[in-house]
């Protein structure tokens, strides 16, 4: 795989992920548990499919071949979508929207401090806007953790039971594919092995404070980030893609 | 379950440097980190502030419409309040 290959494999797969659960916050549009939080949760929304726009737009203009963000974004098909399987998990209900932004809002917000880094100047220059971005997602999610976490009995045993559910979705994010392996080799890549540490030390403070327990099965689902998706994923990109695939090229 | 509501909060906005806060709605919000995020959701979208103030609603204290007669007409014939009598000296002109 040449470099230009791999930066733009490695570019679609960051993106992937905040394209996939933008969409799912989306859906939680005009349907919020109250009319404040349905605004916060399609801000995040906002938030993810802003930044996977900027970096599919980087995407496309590798590709060239009259590609645009659109096509790229909509135009493949579940196999070629390199998101976690974490992203792509339904909604459920609050506590699991909530637990799914929390585990990913630790992991998004500090691979996005690593990418600040990146020798590749657009990567670093999308993640020090997302590091803003992220910051906030991060705050909101710990705080609906604590406050469910640590509610009445019901919004506990809720938040308890999305925990345990979600939990075998976690391990994915560090679990580097080939092309998170070569991106970091490269430099212009994250080290998972190095966010690894720092995501389970805040998900443990964050936890500890929401008095919901660390799940302790050691078993982790894995399969997303090399195209191997739930069947969750089909029913977003029909969702997701119908537009541009019925209309194609529509604008506003 | 429980049905009890979220207390309402009033929300003031400071759009920029130097400016007053002012109030510009009221939202629900469970604590008052939960209100001052609602607020920057729903009220600071469209960059309208750099600065949030949320005050819990029943903290805040309203004169009553009826005493308005009492309250505020005496002024009507005070005009002499205004600053508009001062003649000023022509370098002021502008003011």
């Amino acid at each position: 795989m040449s470099d230009r290959e791999l930066l733009y494999n490695y570019t679609l797969h960051l993106a992937d992920n905040s394209m996939i659960l933008g969409q799912r916050c989306s859906e939680w549009c005009a349907h919020g548990p109250i009319l404040e939080q349905d605004i916060a949760i399609t801000n995040i929304a906002l938030d993810l499919i802003g930044e996977a726009r900027s970096l599919y737009q980087f995407a496309s203009e590798m590709r060239g071949e009259g590609h645009t963000e659109d096509s790229v974004a909509f135009l493949r098909d579940v196999l070629d979508y390199k998101n976690a399987l974490l992203v792509e998990q339904p909604n459920t209900d609050w506590a699991y929207t909530i637990a799914r932004q929390f585990f990913y809002d630790v992991y998004h917000f500090n691979l996005h401090l690593a990418l600040a880094n990146s020798s590749e100047k657009r990567i670093s220059e999308i993640a020090l806007k997302t590091i803003k971005e992220t910051t906030y997602h991060l705050k909101w999610s710990s705080e609906w953790m604590i406050r469910l976490g640590d509610g009445t009995d019901i919004s506990k045993s809720k938040m308890q039971d999305a925990v345990n559910h979600l939990w075998e979705y976690t391990g994915e994010l560090f679990q580097a594919s080939d092309i998170e392996k070569m991106a970091f080799e490269k430099g212009f890549g994250a080290d998972l092995s190095a966010i690894a540490p720092l995501w389970h030390s805040k998900v443990k403070e964050v936890l500890d404070e929401a008095t919901i327990a660390i799940p302790q099965s050691a078993y982790q689902q894995k399969g997303g980030k090399t195209g191997l998706h739930s069947e969750h994923l089909g029913y977003i990109l029909a969702d997701m893609q119908f537009l541009q695939r019925a209309y194609p090229g529509a604008e506003w | 379950m429980s049905n009890k509501e979220w207390p309402i909060w009033e929300v003031f906005i400071r759009a920029k440097q130097g400016l007053n806060h002012k109030h510009v709605g009221s939202l629900h919000a469970a604590d008052v980190q939960m209100a001052i995020e609602n607020a920057r959701d729903v009220y600071t979208r469209r960059m309208e502030g750099i600065s949030i103030w949320v005050v819990e609603s029943k903290h805040i204290h309203a004169s009553e419409p009826s005493d308005q007669e009492a309250l505020f007409e005496p002024a009507n014939d005070k005009i002499y309040r205004h600053p508009t009598f001062y003649i000023l000296p022509e370098e002021l002109n502008h003011m």
